[in-house]
């Protein structure tokens, strides 16, 4: 292990926001190394201002740093500045805690949660001083791990990392440090790589992406197919069956300078099963595993006593679904607790309901200035496709609860670019902003509607999969629909999601090996921090595409079939195939499906595939709003509509 | 209750900001339990306030914030200063603690001038530099300021500036200097760029440390709250 502090220091006099790099946060570990110990250095691929909170590379850290084996660092992404500095300097990328340099450590683990973030991958582990492609790593270099949402596809990284583990990370990280500390004691013969690779593709969850071939046949993806009779054929994903058995973090890290969720966050439940269609992260985290509320609240008091915070946020896919989210909301402000000791709450990814904005008004009693809802489409036929099942009612119904309770300005989430859209339901956007905007103006003259239009991308494992995405001029058409009809409206605005960055991301999310040398591409000609507008050139995407021969509209915009072996086949989050199939024809005849939670199982199959269940402490749905006990799954129309087929061309 | 805090901030946790260093304070105070009074009004807000910036980047064994108290607080217990220590950072220590009357003027507009100890790597002799610089009757400095670029004449903000040893066993070339803060005052930074026109300041300099902060009572001069830097317990963690 080599120290490079030394060399770091007088670079931060000439960076901007040194304090990214000094580590030094309440519960960061002081690990001890050392040869019987397996070193992890858990890497988050963008700056450290985003990387801090995520709460998963929290949970790892701790848990790694609790064994007898393994310590485990930390390291995000240089600015830019900082990294020519190192470059011209020689110096390699760093841990923040101890200022190691990375190539020492035994495993590289990369925490992946958006796509355009693969640049960056790249670029740390060539600052590390490590082979970017795999094939090029030797005895001594270190494993590059990646996991995280977007690993249920890691087919685009491929060539470029040694494992993908997919799926929660409680379990399995311990089972690939048993096997790496093999290794390690062994002393990392020559050609011990290979054969550590072998092993850990016997740990379930794991994926070792060279020891699968992918078959072509032209630009059709064929197979992707273990190349030894003793790699398993298909990977499942890990699920821990119960969060009680997880409180982490227990020591949750509290740093020193402005991160973006600057606050305690204490995970109230894992995984959902609302059934949105383009969500991958409902997807791919079934089934629900709410936390036991006195250990939430055990979670809340410890984390604020260790960290000196005074919000603390209770996080989930959708925390007004937690079955105990009143009691534990109440439980942080007792009555009578004096101005000094409020502890604001904040609830993330609301639903949309009278029952929320309740929720709301409880927490938040200081603050009411902005509240955030997501309808995601304009029109209720839309939702019935996204199986977003919110009524008009529940939407006017929520702001105008929200308006009554003081709030001045909403903030409208919608997708764009979704499978059957019409003009007719992006104008309903704007009908929808209006009205919005209108009951506020029955309570207050300042009432303000924000509307925030994102552009869809079909993920992997979702029903979506096989949707093509919308072009780029495509969604800036519907953009300019949208504002030629609400960009004058009194009270509203409007803000939308770059088109050129929706495509971008689009390359990736359904990409197979072959847009792994497109990525490399981009890195290479500079392509860093593709999340940050003032970096993200799509010309250079596009170059790199074009330079691959590989096409745009094969690989983005083209509509799957049934029979297509899609890049991920190989992998899975424990849905059947025939699952998402059904889900997706049934988007298009605009069928909505129940929340299983609180109905019966529709076997999706993760549950039964995986032997394990729900774990939710309510058996009734929550009052109020289609979302709770008036969900309304009003059939659509009974023929499924036909997607336009596009004629394929030819890429590859 | 109102309490004037003196502390220190060395090491790494230099390269956070002044803003950082009130988050700091204000997590601190509420993991030692020490209850801060709160502003009124819509959104209540602790009632800290701080001195004098100090530059991201720089050290110092004189940083000063008053804190309004909720409770009464003993300010000659060492168990509450050992309780803000261990809150605190890993740099930070309390190094002097005294109760403050309200109609006292704020740490911003009471305090006159600073000490500063600055490391150089400079080659020429660094005497003769300082010497010219003393002797000038005039000292133009091209500074920027709300985007507009200006020239100054820095000479009367230098108050004293000698090459020396500081108090604690630092090798290499050192310069001690009392800057004026009135009206722009002046950075150590902008010190070393009029004494070494041609060079890149941080080319020059590996570190900066705030030693005092000096206010006027009666038309003498004295220190915010003494405390002993010289060799004060900070200074041997840190040297
Ligand atoms: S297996 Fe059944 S209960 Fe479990 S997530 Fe799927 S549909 Fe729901």
């Amino acid at each position: 292990m080599i120290a490079v502090w030394d060399r770091v220091e007088p670079l931060l006099a000439r960076v901007q926001k040194p304090a990214r790099y000094i580590g030094c946060e309440d519960g960061a570990a002081s690990p001890r190394h050392g040869a019987e110990k397996v070193a992890w250095l858990l890497a988050y691929p963008d700056t450290y201002e985003i990387g801090l909170p995520n709460q998963g590379l929290q949970i790892l850290y701790e848990l790694l740093n609790e064994r007898d084996d393994a310590v485990a660092e930390r390291a995000y992404a240089p600015w830019r500045d900082l990294e020519l500095l190192m470059r011209q300097r020689g110096v390699p990328l760093f841990s923040v805690d101890s200022h190691l340099a990375a190539a020492g450590f035994d495993l590289i683990a990369f925490n992946l949660s958006a796509e355009l973030v693969y640049t960056n991958v790249l670029n740390m582990v060539d600052l590390a001083g490590v082979p970017v492609r795999s094939e090029e790593r030797a005895d001594g270099d270190p494993l590059v791990v990646i996991g995280g949402h977007c690993a249920f596809n890691p087919e685009p990284l491929a060539e470029y990392v040694d494992l993908a583990v997919l799926g929660d990370g409680e379990e399995v990280v311990g089972e690939i440090t048993a096997v790496v500390s093999r290794w390690k004691h062994d002393g990392r013969t020559p050609g011990s790589r290979q054969r550590v690779l072998r092993a850990l593709a016997q740990v379930p969850g794991v994926y070792v992406p060279s020891l699968y071939r992918a078959v072509y046949d032209g630009p059709r993806l064929v197979a992707v197919e273990p190349r030894h009779a003793d790699v398993p054929a298909v990977v499942d994903k890990r699920t821990v069956a119960d969060l009680a058995d997880w409180p982490y973090p227990k020591r949750p890290l509290a740093p020193l300078t402005e991160v973006v969720h600057d606050r305690l966050s204490v995970e109230v439940f894992r995984g959902c099963t609302r059934g949105c269609r383009f969500c991958q992260a409902g997807m791919v985290t079934r089934p629900v595993r709410e936390r036991p509320p006195e250990q939430v609240r055990t979670m809340i008091a410890n984390g604020l006593r260790r960290t000196g915070y005074d919000e603390v946020s209770l996080s989930s896919l959708s925390t007004a679904d937690f079955s105990d989210v009143g009691e534990v909301i109440a439980a942080v402000n007792p009555p009578g607790c004096p101005p000094s000791e409020l502890v604001s709450v904040a609830l993330p990814s609301l639903r949309v309901d009278a029952f929320t904005v309740g929720l709301a008004g409880q927490v938040g009693a200081a603050r009411r200035s902005g509240l955030t809802f997501a309808p995601e489409a304009g029109t209720w036929r839309l939702r019935q496709v996204l199986n977003k099942l919110i009524s008009e009612d529940d939407l006017y119904g929520a702001v105008d609860a929200a308006y009554g309770q003081g709030w001045t300005r909403m903030k409208l989430y919608f997708l764009t670019g979704l499978p059957t859209e019409t003009d007719a339901d992006t104008l309903g956007i704007a009908d929808l902003a209006r009205n919005v905007a209108a009951i506020g103006r029955r309570y207050t003259n300042r009432a303000s509607v924000t509307v925030s239009l994102g552009g869809f991308v079909p993920k992997a494992h979702t029903p979506f999969q096989w949707f093509g995405q919308n072009t780029t001029a495509e969604l800036r058409r519907k953009i300019q629909l949208l504002r030629d009809s609400a960009g004058r409206s009194r009270g509203v605005q409007l803000k939308w999601h770059d088109p050129a960055a929706t495509l971008a991301e689009g390359i990736v999310a359904r990409g197979d090996r072959r847009i792994g040398r497109v990525i490399e591409r981009v890195w290479r000609d500079g392509g860093v921090f593709q999340e940050w507008s003032e970096f993200f050139d799509l010309g250079r995407w596009e170059q790199a595409m074009a330079a691959e021969g590989l096409s745009l509209d094969w690989y983005v915009h083209r509509h799957r079939t049934e029979d297509e072996v899609l890049p991920w086949a190989h992998l899975r989050a424990g849905l059947h195939a025939d699952f998402l199939w059904a889900d997706w024809q049934a988007a298009l005849g605009q069928a909505g499906v129940e929340d299983c939670r609180w109905t019966p199982c529709y076997d999706c199959g993760v549950c039964t595939g995986y032997g394990i269940e729900h774990v939710v402490a309510s058996t009734v749905p929550p009052a109020g709003g289609s979302q709770g006990t008036g969900q309304d799954l009003r059939r659509g129309g009974d023929t499924p509509v036909l997607l336009t087929r596009k004629p394929e061309m030819v890429g590859g | 209750m109102r309490v004037r805090i003196r502390h220190s901030k060395l090491g790494k946790v230099r390269f956070t900001s002044h803003r950082d260093t009130a988050r700091h304070w204000e997590r601190a105070l509420r993991k030692a339990g020490l209850r801060v009074a709160t502003s009124g009004g819509f959104s209540p807000r602790p009632r800290l306030s701080f001195g004098l910036a100090l530059p991201t980047g720089a050290e110092s064994l004189a940083e000063y914030l008053d804190v309004e108290f909720a409770d009464a607080i003993d300010v000659g217990d060492s168990d509450v200063v050992r309780r803000m220590d261990q809150a605190l950072p890993v740099g930070y220590q309390v190094l002097a603690m005294a109760h403050h009357a309200d109609a006292e003027p704020s740490l911003q507009s009471d305090v006159v001038a600073c000490t500063w100890w600055i490391e150089v790597h400079a080659d020429a002799d660094v005497d003769a530099v300082v010497g010219t610089l003393l002797d000038a009757a005039s000292v133009p400095l091209e500074r920027e300021r709300k985007g507009q670029r200006r020239v100054d004449d820095i000479r009367p903000s230098i108050e004293a500036l000698a090459a020396g040893r500081p108090p604690w066993s630092g090798a290499g070339t050192w310069l001690e200097s009392t800057l004026a803060t009135a009206e722009r005052g002046l950075r150590p930074t902008e010190l070393i760029a009029a004494l070494w026109p041609q060079r890149d300041p941080l080319d020059l300099v590996s570190r900066i440390v705030r030693t005092h902060q000096w206010i006027e009572r009666g038309g003498t001069r004295r220190e915010v709250l003494p405390a002993a830097v010289d060799a004060g317990p900070a200074v041997v963690a840190w040297a």
